[in-house]
């Protein structure tokens, strides 16, 4: 029988890998698609909680989430474009110049 | 059967998330996460979240997951990367250390906690009512989550607006009289 601990655990491993990436990849691209697993690793512990609780406000959160991922995308797949349209193949370490 | 259907979507789910993080070629990476939304969409049916699965589908694999390999495309990054130089000295053992942290501590507080999950019952309404998912999530998103589904509207429309504005070219009033295929790079 599936627990919700194993749901939980699974979350924060899909959690660390993509906060690990986040950290070490330099590809904007890239970096993006792994805030993309961060936000579902914490999908994933709502709809647990959620149905463990029995409140559908969990799946609800879910739902907001979504819509901004959804949004989240948007822009910054257009603020890369922007960036490489000045400085094309541009990665994360080349783009100090808002460094104070 | 539950605990099949969690083992291989959770073997894929991590295997998917690895591969984002671990391959060198961006399209490989999008494919990649493709596979982890589906796996993450499978374990939502097995949670009984039946609109949100069809949602992630739909929302992740069918829209953000094209639009990265439209952007991929679009800037022509599709190139290998060397990922055997580390940019920033010492930088990989400390996300390591932080992983291992972040996963590390989240394991600890539900192995040694005795209860499965600790919180409150039902604080909006039961899930496994006699109605189905997708009027249960249609009730409370329209009552008590109005304002915020009215602002998640206005969050789009604002995000959509924001990216035409930036992603277009930018023609300032001395350059305007050039010709246009000079700045087309």
């Amino acid at each position: 029988m599936v627990t919700a601990s194993w749901y939980l655990i699974l979350a924060a491993g899909l959690f660390t890998i993509g906060a690990v990436g986040l950290l070490v990849r330099r590809n904007p691209l890239i970096m993006f698609m792994c805030v993309e697993l961060m936000l579902n690793a914490v999908n994933l512990t709502f709809i647990t909680f959620g149905r463990e609780l029995g409140d559908i406000g969990g799946q609800v959160s879910v739902f907001f989430v979504l819509v901004v991922a959804a949004a989240e995308v948007v822009v910054g797949l257009a603020i890369v474009v922007a960036i490489n349209r000045r400085r094309p193949r541009a990665t994360a370490d080349d783009l100090s110049v808002l460094r104070g | 059967m539950e605990t099949a259907v969690f083992i291989v979507c959770a073997a894929i789910v991590l295997a998917g998330a690895l591969g984002v993080v671990l391959v060198r070629n961006p399209v490989h990476a999008a494919l990649s996460l493709v596979g982890t939304l589906f796996g993450m969409a499978v374990l939502f049916l097995n949670l009984e979240a039946h609109f949100l699965a069809a949602v992630q589908i739909i929302v992740y694999a069918g829209a953000i997951v094209v639009l990265f390999l439209f952007v991929i495309m679009l800037l022509g990054v599709d190139r290998l990367e060397d990922l055997s130089v580390e940019p920033i000295t010492g930088q990989r053992a400390l996300a390591a250390i932080v992983g291992l942290g972040t996963f590390g501590l989240a394991a600890a507080f539900l192995a040694t906690s005795d209860i499965g999950v600790p919180g409150q019952e039902a604080l909006t309404g039961p899930v496994a009512g006699q109605y189905s998912n997708l009027r249960q999530i249609a009730d409370v998103l329209f009552t008590d989550y109005v304002y915020a589904f009215e602002a998640t509207a206005a969050l789009l429309t604002i995000s959509v607006v924001g990216a035409v504005v930036m992603s277009r070219r930018m023609v300032r009033s001395h350059d305007a009289a050039e010709p246009e295929t000079a700045k087309d790079d």
